[in-house]
């Protein structure tokens, strides 16, 4: 048995909606699990459910070998970083550390200590006295984090802990929370909808659709081997393209071109995805994308077109070219980097 | 500065304003100080007279009532254990009531919220028998027990508590309960820091409820050692009117001003904390 193990976990709310499906996943031990989905996929109430502060309708939770779902939040060695922080407002810094050790009976000299490396790992020395309405956003971050970290605890949630900081802001935070992690060590699940957070951060990443895992896998599995139209539409930017195609005896053919020999036995409606990334310009290619939009991000060119009726279909380019509006492109798809879906159940047939 | 005609009104009203609160007081004050006889003869005074200190002495020290047992001074330390006791028993029930209300999600949270509600409209006034059957038949009546008890719960401060309470967010409740904390500790650590501006706020109210209180006293105690200032200013002169005397106005002028007193200090010192209450949130 993994360090945390959820067994076909179920949250439906008293007014009867289904939050949570018969979910089950484990996190082994030291792992950086990452839940990522949707604003309302049921990624916040999981966590929430490992935490203790949402009852299970159904199924079992374990952590480090004890079935914890009837253990009180308090008893359960957890600490949480939340979207606001919850940091304790008429608190300064260091009561709002040492709060959680007190309530443990730990001695005066100890918890100086305690709080003392974690303000010193944290950068956050220097504030101990403040209250938390005196700190910036980033410093709130820290407490928040220091607050987790300071007890020790067998596993650390985070619940969009970056979604209230600026973009600059949660980039940097970003980094530190990875490097902190590694160097705790500490088992840590952290929900977010933002892909890129989740792509960097993870050690695993679970993509969560209504309330199920869509798919489990280190990111870089996930990116090159979405196994849903949903997973392949979450994970990446820009966005995977999509067209509608028919798929018979091996042969694709989507509105203007088709693809030959593909390992599929399925035969029917499908969708066709290609990432903006895995285009190349080339002659007689299969695409004629005709641009209308290029943003120029400096390492990149995002050219937005049109091919006969479908919009906003997406190129990247290297940065270096000079694409205009008004410009056809003829672009070719990498080798085998095509992604094929049935249309209607959404799952991978290539 | 260029001073706008507009302003100098303004400052007009607010003067006038001003001297309609201060000059009752002032008045008093002023009559006070001097001899009965000059007020009988010259009304009431605007300037200080030479008796301000036979004139409180007397008030303070002299026995009074129907069986001359009775002090002012010591109706005074009633009346303040009285106001004391329940504006400190309100502040705390009404506080842990809407504590229970608004975070333990029972089913009759919200009928039971509105029941104590309704309560608004029945003061003691009005129950004011019954409240005296239940004291007196639980032996009470003269004592500060039963001069208090009836009066400790307040549907005016639960309903203030608990609007501020549900202004906390739930995450602070959660995360306090990961950090280990139980039900009474969250109360402690966390709410009671919280609303200290309220608590002070709501502390005044109720001890200048409690302070003014008059039937109830008055109802209530047979024995002169259980009066309250409120009640005293009725009775305690009273006897002077008969015979030849002449009616002690000056006295009675002191006992008011110092009557109001021990309620301008608890607003003296709780003001800071009192008007944050009312305007802010420390949030």
């Amino acid at each position: 048995m993994s360090f945390l193990d959820l067994k076909n976990v179920t949250k439906i709310y008293p007014n009867g909606t289904k939050a949570v499906h018969e979910t089950s996943l484990s996190v082994d031990e030291g792992e950086f699990m990452v839940f990522v989905g949707p604003s309302g996929c049921g990624k916040s109430t999981l966590l929430r459910m490992v935490a203790g502060l949402e009852d299970i309708t159904e199924g079992d939770i374990n952590l480090d070998g004890q079935l914890i779902n009837e253990v009180d939040p308090s008893e359960r060695d957890v600490a949480m970083v939340f979207q606001n922080y919850a940091l304790y407002p008429h608190m300064n810094v260091y009561n709002n550390l040492a709060y959680g050790l007190k309530n443990r009976g730990i001695d005066k000299e100890t918890i100086e200590q305690k709080v003392n490396d974690a303000a010193k790992l944290l950068q956050i020395s220097d504030f101990l006295q403040r209250k938390p309405s005196m700190l910036s956003g980033g410093q709130r971050q820290r407490v928040a984090m220091g607050r987790a970290i300071v007890r020790n605890p067998k596993i650390f949630l985070f619940d969009e802990p970056l979604s209230n900081l600026d973009a600059k802001l949660r980039i940097q935070m970003r980094l530190e929370i990875k490097k902190l992690q590694q160097k705790v060590g500490v088992t840590s699940i952290f929900v977010t909808h933002d892909q890129v957070e989740a792509m960097t951060l993870a050690d695993r990443l679970a993509v969560i659709n209504n309330g199920i895992i869509e798919q489990l896998g280190t990111p870089i599995e996930i990116y090159n081997n979405p196994e849903s139209l949903f997973v392949a539409g979450f994970i990446g930017s820009p966005q995977m393209n999509f067209l509608d195609a028919n798929l018979n005896n091996k042969t694709l053919s989507a509105e203007n071109f088709e693809i030959k020999n593909i390992d599929s036995d399925y035969n029917g409606e499908v969708t066709l995805g290609i990432r903006p990334e895995h285009l190349i310009e080339s002659e007689n290619g299969l695409i004629n994308l005709k641009v209308e939009l290029v943003e120029q991000l400096g390492s990149d060119n995002l050219v937005y077109g049109q091919i006969k009726n479908i919009k906003d279909f997406c190129y990247r380019s290297p940065g270096n070219q000079t694409i205009k509006r008004g410009d056809t492109l003829s672009l070719n798809i990498e080798e085998n980097k095509y992604y094929i879906f049935d249309k209607s159940t959404g799952k991978r047939v290539n | 500065m260029k001073i706008k005609p507009l302003q100098i009104v303004a400052h007009i009203i607010l003067i006038i304003g001003v001297l309609l609160m201060v000059l009752p007081i002032w008045i008093s004050f002023a009559s006070s100080t001097h001899e009965n006889v000059s007020i009988l003869t010259e009304g009431m005074r605007f300037t200080l007279g030479d008796q301000f200190s036979r004139n409180y002495n007397e008030v303070l020290n002299e026995k009074g009532g129907w069986s001359e047992e009775v002090t002012a001074a010591k109706m005074f330390v009633n009346s303040f254990i009285m106001a004391l006791g329940i504006a400190t028993l309100k502040v705390a029930i009404s506080a842990m009531s809407a504590y229970a209300l608004v975070y333990y999600r029972f089913k009759l949270a919200v009928p039971i919220f509105w029941l104590i509600f309704i309560t608004l409209l029945v003061p003691l006034e009005v129950r004011i028998f019954p409240s005296y059957k239940i004291v007196s038949d639980l032996g009470l009546t003269n004592s500060y027990t039963g001069l208090i008890l009836p009066l400790v719960a307040s549907a005016t401060a639960t309903f203030f508590f608990r609007q501020f309470y549900k202004t906390i967010p739930d995450e602070l409740l959660e995360s306090a309960k990961l950090d280990g904390a139980n039900a009474w500790s969250f109360f402690i650590d966390f709410l009671v820091p919280l609303s200290k501006t309220m608590i002070a706020a709501m502390f005044i109210f109720m001890f200048v409820y409690g302070y003014s209180q008059y039937l109830w006293p008055l109802i209530m105690t047979t024995a002169e050692e259980y009066w309250t200032v409120v009640m005293g200013m009725k009775i305690i002169y009273t006897e002077s009117y008969e015979g030849v005397a002449l009616p002690r106005t000056a006295e009675r002028f002191a006992y008011i001003i110092l009557s109001m007193i021990p309620p301008v200090l608890v607003v003296v010192f709780l003001q800071k904390w009192f008007i944050k209450g009312l305007i802010q949130t420390e949030k």
